[in-house]
């Protein structure tokens, strides 16, 4: 098993930085534009491109076994499951027109 | 360390040395990297838990053979049985099994030498043992009355009682559950002997993969869940706190989201040992291998999506009660198919009648009362009036104790001649299971009806017309208990005066029974080729 | 394999449960994966505490992010990215067994990682000044939504729980770095180093998710 003799090379490591500096410079930047309810989704979708890209270059798992990608995939999958199922609470609460929290408006 | 250096190919009459015989010293067993020696370390710390957890049952069945609470104030009786819950599951249910019999057998039935991470098990342990002082200090410096479930704002706000101390040692408890099945993911995926496929391995490991996926995915959640109610409550942050727009029904969310997983967490890796024990008793390979293991997995799975059955009645939107209610009963679904896989598996077996047999069919038994209960409580409507009953004390109680804890005892008596190299009395073994059978159900069932007729949990004054059930229930709890101390006086005698045990005592197939009893240190003395599916029992008629 | 673990001759770095280096490697990989997937649901019980409350009072934490300090927290979040960097190249380098190199990284990050710490230092002490400290030191200024301390527990909550992991992580490169000086790590050796550097980039992609979450959401406060 030679697995490390084909990661990513310098030259790939100094590119994956380019851009994680370049991510950065850009989700304050657009802080400051008023995009209205956009600024959340561009903010959270720059923080899930720099994750991934850590993940897959500095992390290896571009050039891991077929399990890496699993487990990777398996924490990410169960922590979409916990927001997913509290939130349809939180948000289907108010559905019924009776006050079903006493806590929340 | 120098155990080691020994040679284990001695003379044929000469003793073996084995993991046990290999070294006596108190450092040989407090600094051992050997997972079999570990498992011996859980045994015995799990069973000074069992005990003390026991003695607070055994006050709350007193308390509760009168309609007055005279033998405590309520105060007491919230610590007793709060005391009782929090040590039953996070000292003992959750590491029951694996921490014991899985650490002895995984490596072993993977045809491993040990474990991935022989040191991180040892930390483990060492975690739990620290988890066990700080929550001794907490017992025995006034307890705690929060109930198992800890919830807010009673925990973070008004409870007058050990609660930090008490969350921090479940937390750690936690952490060395995860530490554990960390261990078991990684071994079963990179340690398994030439040979050993993935539709080869026994169902007792598929069974604590799944039960090791639980832990990882889903005891990290508890463990921030009590880092926020700590330090809601030790510093006055504010995260579940209605006075600061905060919503204590999310503590209940974050709760569930390990704890109705951790429910699986107490029964799937009993389930791995019925399995075994089934497919031994029947002298036939398990029907429906492929789907037995499957259902393991998908019972993990599934069990990540049904938490707010807990909360049908909590001010969760009845939208999501729906949801959850609906996915609750699919989740029924695999441990059905357990249960009619070993019954098929039983179908025209030639059943031998050993102590192992008493508790598969004791198991089967108690599992599918809990199990079907289980369905009660998932709709939503009957749940608002059954909720916080006695019946959902009976509900879990079937699966906890009539499962997991018919299954430790079943376990430990199916391999304790492999673990200890000592045979114990067939017949007492018999009794026993007996005992606890009967003794369980007359515990157990009348607070069934107690639910239904609807005396709450949790209270220890009640009406008059309670007491009849009340008092059977107490002198079931009696039996039982005595069904619980017959096997350890036995099995510790064994130890000492037992007949020495053969290699293959049962018959059994399985690479922990082609090893000596007990292993040596390194499990095998050479590592095996594996050649044929699990449960290779040969045709009825050879018996 | 018909001889017993101690007796065979064994290559350097493998432990005798191991039957050669691959398969240990490999398990040493999996094993921090496995660890990386509780971070991940334990970080994710913060996060899913923020959303829920974000959602129902943005207004809230608006106010409250826009309490804090950007340019420090941008600065922190570029620190993190070139510790990184800089962790990356260690592991790249302890794929050749290259002591001095390995050595030399593994500094620079440890310096970033305390850099990091100390400009937190400095963030904390100033909200300790301002009284935003919820059940500590609760005085803010003027008016504020009522549930502002919400904001800032998670906001203590969190970034402290990503400094605890910090704090863990300099210990630990501290044990690696002494190993290297040692010689431990060689070539085919040197799975010490590659786990440790995922647990850093783990900590580093927390980081990454809390700095907008928490920091960004001021300049949208006026509107
Ligand atoms: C067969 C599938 C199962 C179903 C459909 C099921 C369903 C339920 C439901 C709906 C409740 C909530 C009742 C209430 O509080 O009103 C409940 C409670 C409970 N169940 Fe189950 N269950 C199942 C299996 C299990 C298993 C396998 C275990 C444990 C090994 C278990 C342990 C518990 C516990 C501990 C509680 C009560 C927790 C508490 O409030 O203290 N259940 N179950
Ligand atoms: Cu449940």
């Amino acid at each position: 098993m030679a697995d490390h003799h084909h990661g990513p090379t310098v030259r790939i490591y100094l590119a994956v930085f380019a851009a994680l500096m370049f991510f950065t410079v850009l989700t304050v930047w657009v802080a400051y534009r008023d995009l209205g309810p956009f600024n959340d989704v561009v903010a959270l979708g720059i923080a899930c491109t720099k994750a991934t890209i850590v993940i897959l270059f500095f992390m290896h798992v571009k050039y891991a076994s077929r399990l890496t990608w699993l487990m990777a995939g398996a924490g990410v999958l169960f922590l979409l499951i916990l927001f997913a199922f509290a939130m349809a609470d939180y948000v289907s609460r108010g559905w019924l027109g009776i006050p079903v929290s006493h806590y929340l408006q | 360390m120098a155990i080691v250096e020994r040679d284990i190919r001695t003379s044929e009459d000469a003793p073996r040395v084995n993991y046990l015989n290999n070294g006596y010293g108190l450092k040989s067993w407090l600094l051992t990297k050997d997972h079999k020696r570990i498992a011996v370390l859980y045994i015995i710390s799990i069973s000074i838990f069992f005990a003390l957890g026991g003695l607070f049952a055994s006050l709350v069945r007193f308390e509760l053979m009168t309609p007055e609470g005279d033998l405590m104030s309520s105060d007491t009786y919230n610590k007793v049985f709060s005391m009782h819950g929090i040590i039953m599951v996070f000292f003992f249910l959750v590491p029951s099994i694996p921490a014991t019999i899985g650490n002895f057998l995984v490596p072993i039935m993977v045809g491993a030498k040990d474990l991935a991470f022989p040191r991180v098990n040892l930390l483990s342990w060492y975690v739990y043992v620290v988890a066990g002082i700080l929550g001794t200090i907490a017992v025995v410096g006034g307890g705690v009355d929060t109930g198992w479930t800890f919830y807010t704002p009673y925990s973070s706000t008004y409870s007058n009682s050990n609660v930090i101390l008490t969350a921090m040692a479940a937390f750690l408890a936690g952490f060395s559950s995860i530490l554990t099945g960390l261990n078991f993911v990684v071994t079963i995926h990179t340690m398994r002997a030439p040979g050993m496929t993935w539709f080869r391995l026994p169902l007792f490991v598929w069974s604590h993969y799944a039960t090791s996926l639980i832990m990882l995915l889903g005891t990290p959640v508890i463990a921030i869940t009590l880092v926020l109610l700590m330090l809601e409550r030790g510093f006055g942050f504010g995260f579940f706190d209605p006075n600061l727009g905060g919503d204590p029904v999310l503590f209940q969310h974050l709760f569930w989201f390990y704890s109705h997983p951790a429910v699986y967490i107490m029964i799937l890796p009993s389930m791995g040992v019925m399995s075994e024990m089934v497919a031994c008793v029947a002298r036939k390979r398990v029907f429906g291998y492929e789907f037995v293991a499957f259902s393991s997995v998908a019972i993990a799975i599934l069990g990540f999506l049904v938490w707010g059955h807990h909360m049908f009645v909590s001010s969760q939107s009845t939208y999501a009660g729906m949801v959850f209610s609906v996915i609750t009963f699919l989740v029924a679904v695999p441990s059905a198919i357990k249960t009619f896989n070993w019954t098929a598996t039983l179908y025209k077996g030639s059943i031998v009648f050993d102590t192992p047999m008493f508790y598969v069919y004791g198991y089967l038994g108690l599992f599918l009362v809990g199990g079907l209960t289980g369905l009660f409580l998932s709709s939503m409507g009957l749940d608002i009036h059954l909720h916080d009953t006695y019946f959902v004390v009976a509900h879990f109680h079937y699966i906890m104790v009539g499962g997991q804890v018919m299954g430790y005892l079943g376990g430990m008596h199916f391999w304790w001649p492999k673990i200890t190299g000592k045979m114990y009395p067939d017949i007492w073994g018999r009794v026993s299971a007996l005992l606890v059978f009967l003794g369980f159900n007359l515990t157990f069932f009348p607070q069934f009806i107690l639910g239904y007729m609807g005396m709450p949990r949790r209270y220890h004054v009640y009406p008059d017309e309670f007491q009849v059930l009340n008092v059977a229930s107490s002198l079931g709890a009696s039996i039982l208990a005595l069904g619980y101390l017959i096997p350890g006086a036995y099995l510790t005698w064994s130890i000492f005066k037992g007949p020495k045990a053969p290699d293959n005592p049962w018959g059994a197939k399985g690479l922990e029974w082609e090893t000596t009893s007990p292993p040596p240190t390194f499990n095998f003395d050479e590592t095996p080729l594996v050649t044929e599916e699990a449960y290779q029992y040969g045709p009825i008629e050879e018996h | 394999m018909a001889d017993h673990a101690a007796h065979r001759d064994h290559p350097h770095g493998l432990a005798h449960q191991f039957e050669d280096m691959p398969q240990q490697k490999e398990s040493a990989v999996i094993g921090m994966w496995s660890f990386l997937i509780t971070e991940i649901l334990f970080f994710g019980g913060f996060f899913a505490t923020y959303l829920i409350y974000r959602s129902y009072y943005p207004y809230a934490f608006f106010e409250g992010s826009s309490h804090l300090d950007i340019l420090l927290g941008g600065i922190n979040t570029a620190v993190l990215i070139v510790s990184s960097l800089t962790m990356a190249m260690a592991v790249h380098e302890s794929h050749s067994g290259n002591k001095k190199r390995i050595m030399v990284y593994l500094i620079l990050t440890g310096i970033l990682g305390l850099t990091f710490l100390v400009i937190k230092y400095f963030e904390y002490s100033s909200k300790v000044e301002h009284g935003l400290v919820p059940g500590l030191v609760w005085h803010p200024h003027g008016e504020y939504s009522p549930q502002l301390a919400l904001f800032f527990s998670l906001y203590f909550g969190m970034t402290g729980m990503h400094a605890l992991h910090m704090v863990v992580g300099i210990g630990l490169l501290t044990w690696v770095f002494v190993k290297t000086a040692q010689g431990t790590y060689t070539a085919e050796y040197n799975a010490p180093i590659e786990i440790f550097g995922l647990y850093w980039h783990f900590v580093d992609i927390v980081w990454i998710f809390l700095f907008p979450l928490l920091y960004l959401l001021g300049t949208q406060g006026g509107h």
